[in-house]
């Protein structure tokens, strides 16, 4: 009996198998052990028993020679590329499609929420039937009505809507002038760059000056004319070194200048309609959830309404809208993974699609598309996590 | 996620240890009472469904050929639908004992995929099809169009070789499925459609008006199509192997689904041998000795089915062409029963 003061045992004494770190210790290990002999187990199964079934494995075809064509590239690829290519091809306009509409639908989400709070009646039941509309229809429906219901029905190639300035419209999509950049476009460019952030210094230094004073020195007329008049100046004196390749009807369709697919274009609106929806009602949760009391001290402090939502209802609202964007974010960017059923080549599509097709080797393209929907997503967490830290409120 | 899930199929049937490859698939076949078949659910003429869930085709009247043969009784069949892009996953999972879905034989499958082809059901290559008002009477003016396909196909690839070689420029959209791709050029996505020409005429009759369409005159590929089982069970291989030689035989034999009954009594020595009244070529598969009478009284002879079902007298309109005996021009050859 080793009873010290208080009646702790002397640690000397426990036998190293009563110790509960070192027991812990050994049990998180063992189990550990058996998860990895686990998978160890299921991987080695599954090589040995394709092999018996004649089906090829492993990514030997990653630099192989893909053949098949995709309508959309954002890098450079043709027949001729390979399979490995075709893969960041995909991911690629994944990721753009995702982007583009993520931005999209928390522009129209954060809209339509507010406007559900209205206090105009139609305004908001407007935006609830809006809600109630896109929150509860499926997604594939929704692609399906833009790209065949609404996209579907524009003219014909050979009878485009023409708007002003070359820009054509047809069922094939929307095709604009490209502009192309002289050899001197570089020099108006940089001194646009310089200046934006010189102007950017202006501000910061006004700031200061405000700050120090209370009076804030009137920079915007002084940027703008930085900004906008001294590289237009430069770009005149370099002799505009700009041109624009512009659409030109040809047998089949206009050749030449830049074309939007309606394929991305439906996409996009699909994604942004249905997630916008969903947004909309965590920015209402989140205003919601700032109590009354609030609007009313920050106007008896002689806040103004803008001030009032700017400065005390969206800190406190961000911190509930926040970790629910970060879902419907994810969702949006798995959901892009339907774009095969309107013809959009996403990661899904090309990859774990014709890819797929052509090699076979439906456990390896699975596992990596999983993999990539798994980084991407912990990303877009990791993202989210760190913005919505920056906006919480600090609790003292 | 069809496709997700044959591929956790695929995943989970190479986990087990012992699996159901082992036993063979006839004898599966026979305890289950019923031949599963992958099938085209979209090809008028090869394996379409009608509004009462009845399927009719050339490659579903090769499915029930099958189960004559083993059952005496072309219905004990399931159907199983399939896309380009799942056909060979669900082949290969186990999920369907056959898969006759107008699928190309080559090389690559066969290599890599674990599946091996039972034969050539029907010679076909590749086609365009595009509206009449662009005026186009040659592939080879195709330079700047864009053209809707289907995923998953050799199609896809036979596509981007035709305008490569030819050094023409093109877009391409590609859908999921073949419905898609139609839908798309029907709607003026496209301004040409391309699959195998057999398609082509089938699919041509469910766009929402046929003649404004014209199918152009090149064959850019070969397309063996034929039924392909899993590798691995030599006696499943032979046995459907034999069914489509069966089919063929019967054909030059002149036996059909209406003088089946008469041949029987024949004294002629190729008669009685096919028809199993002489010899155990039908016991060497597995099945009774009677197996060609069942199947041509169940399905009919090659010829009828072709006629039935794809035939000159049907809205597709085929003639025989490649598919006729060889006897008859064509490339359909039968090794003997003997």
């Amino acid at each position: 009996m080793s009873v010290v003061n208080g009646g702790r045992p002397s640690e000397a004494k426990v036998v190293f198998y009563n110790d509960p770190r070192i027991r812990s210790l050994f049990f998180q290990l063992v189990l550990l052990a058996l998860i990895v002999a686990l998978f160890w187990f299921a991987y080695d199964n599954t090589v040995a028993n394709l092999k018996k079934r004649n089906i090829a494995q492993g990514f030997g075809f990653w630099n192989v020679e893909a053949g098949f064509d995709i309508s959309q590239t954002l890098i450079s690829y043709s027949a001729a590329s390979s399979y490995g290519r075709a893969f960041w091809v995909g991911l690629l306009n994944t990721l753009l499609v995702s982007g583009v509409s993520i931005v999209l639908a928390t522009i129209l989400g954060v809209l339509i929420g507010i406007l559900r709070l209205s206090k105009n009646w139609l305004i908001a039941n407007l935006a609830t039937v809006y809600v109630e509309i896109f929150r509860n229809v499926p997604l594939l429906l929704i692609l399906y009505f833009w790209y065949r219901g609404v996209l579907g029905l524009l003219p014909e190639p050979r009878n485009s809507i023409i708007f002003p300035g070359h820009i054509l419209l047809n069922t094939r999509g929307l095709l604009t002038p490209r502009p192309v950049l002289g050899d001197d476009f570089i020099y108006p460019f940089i001194a646009f760059v310089v200046l934006v952030l010189g102007s950017i210094g202006l501000a910061w230094w006004a700031g200061r000056v405000q700050e120090r004073t209370g009076i804030r020195p009137k920079t915007g007329w002084l940027s703008f004319g930085l900004i906008v008049i001294v590289p237009s100046l430069i770009f005149i004196v370099m002799g505009a070194p700009l041109s624009f390749d512009i659409p030109v009807q040809g047998r089949f369709n206009a050749s030449g200048g830049m074309s939007l697919a309606p394929e991305f274009v439906s996409m996009v609106i699909g994604l942004t309609t249905y997630t916008a929806a969903f947004i909309a009602e965590n920015v209402r949760a989140g205003i919601l959830a700032v109590s009354k009391g609030q609007t009313e001290a920050s106007q008896s402090l002689g806040l103004s309404h803008a001030q009032t939502i700017r400065l005390v209802i969206m800190p406190q609202a961000l911190r509930v809208i926040v970790p629910l964007l970060n879902s419907e974010y994810l969702s949006l960017t798995k959901n892009s993974s339907l774009g095969v059923s309107i013809g959009y080549p996403d990661l899904v599509s090309v990859f774990t699609g014709t890819v797929l097709n052509q090699t076979g080797q439906a456990v390896e393209m699975v596992s990596v598309t999983m993999l990539v929907y798994l980084t991407l997503s912990l990303l877009t967490s990791a993202f989210m996590n760190w913005f919505n830290r920056r906006v919480a409120l600090v609790e003292r | 996620m069809k496709k997700i899930i044959a591929a956790a199929v695929v995943a989970a049937a190479s986990f087990g240890l012992v699996t159901a490859a082992s036993a063979g698939t006839l004898d599966n076949v026979k305890a289950k009472g019923q031949v599963v078949c992958g099938a085209n659910p979209g090809t008028a003429g090869f394996g379409v469904p009608d509004q009462k869930g009845n399927w009719t085709g050339l490659d579903v009247d090769y499915c029930r050929a099958i189960a004559a043969a083993i059952f005496n009784d072309p219905t004990k069949v399931k159907f199983v639908p399939l896309s380009s892009k799942d056909r060979f996953t669900a082949l290969a999972s186990g999920e369907v004992d056959v898969l006759i879905r107008n699928s190309t034989w080559t090389m690559s499958r066969e290599t890599t995929l674990g599946v091996i082809w039972a034969g050539i059901n029907f010679y076909d290559g590749q086609g365009f099809m595009v509206n009449k008002k662009l005026n186009v009477k040659s592939a080879k003016e195709l330079a700047g169009a864009t053209i809707c396909v289907q995923q998953g196909t050799t199609t896809e690839l036979n596509l981007a070789d035709f305008f490569r070689s030819n050094k023409l420029e093109y877009k391409v959209v590609t859908l999921g499925t073949s419905e898609e791709a139609l839908k798309a050029f029907d709607t003026g996505r496209c301004d040409a459609y391309t699959t195998d020409r057999s398609g082509l005429a089938a699919d041509r009759l469910s766009m929402s008006k046929p003649d404004d369409n014209v199918i152009l005159p090149e064959i850019i590929s070969k397309e063996p199509l034929g039924p392909l089982v899993r590798q691995g069970d030599d006696q499943w291989l032979n046995l459907v192997k034999w069914v489509h030689f069966a089919l063929l035989t019967a054909e030059e034999d002149g036996i059909t689904s209406k003088n089946v009954d008469e041949k029987v009594k024949s004294d002629d020595p190729e008669l009685k041998r096919v028809l199993g009244t002489e010899g155990k070529f039908g016991e060497s598969l597995g099945l009774s000795n009677a197996w060609v009478v069942q199947i041509v009284k169940g399905v009919g002879n090659y010829e009828e089915i072709f006629e039935r079902n794809v035939g000159p007298n049907t809205p597709i309109q085929l003639a025989r062409a490649s598919n006729a005996l060889w006897s008859k021009g064509g490339l359909q050859y039968a090794p003997p029963i003997r």
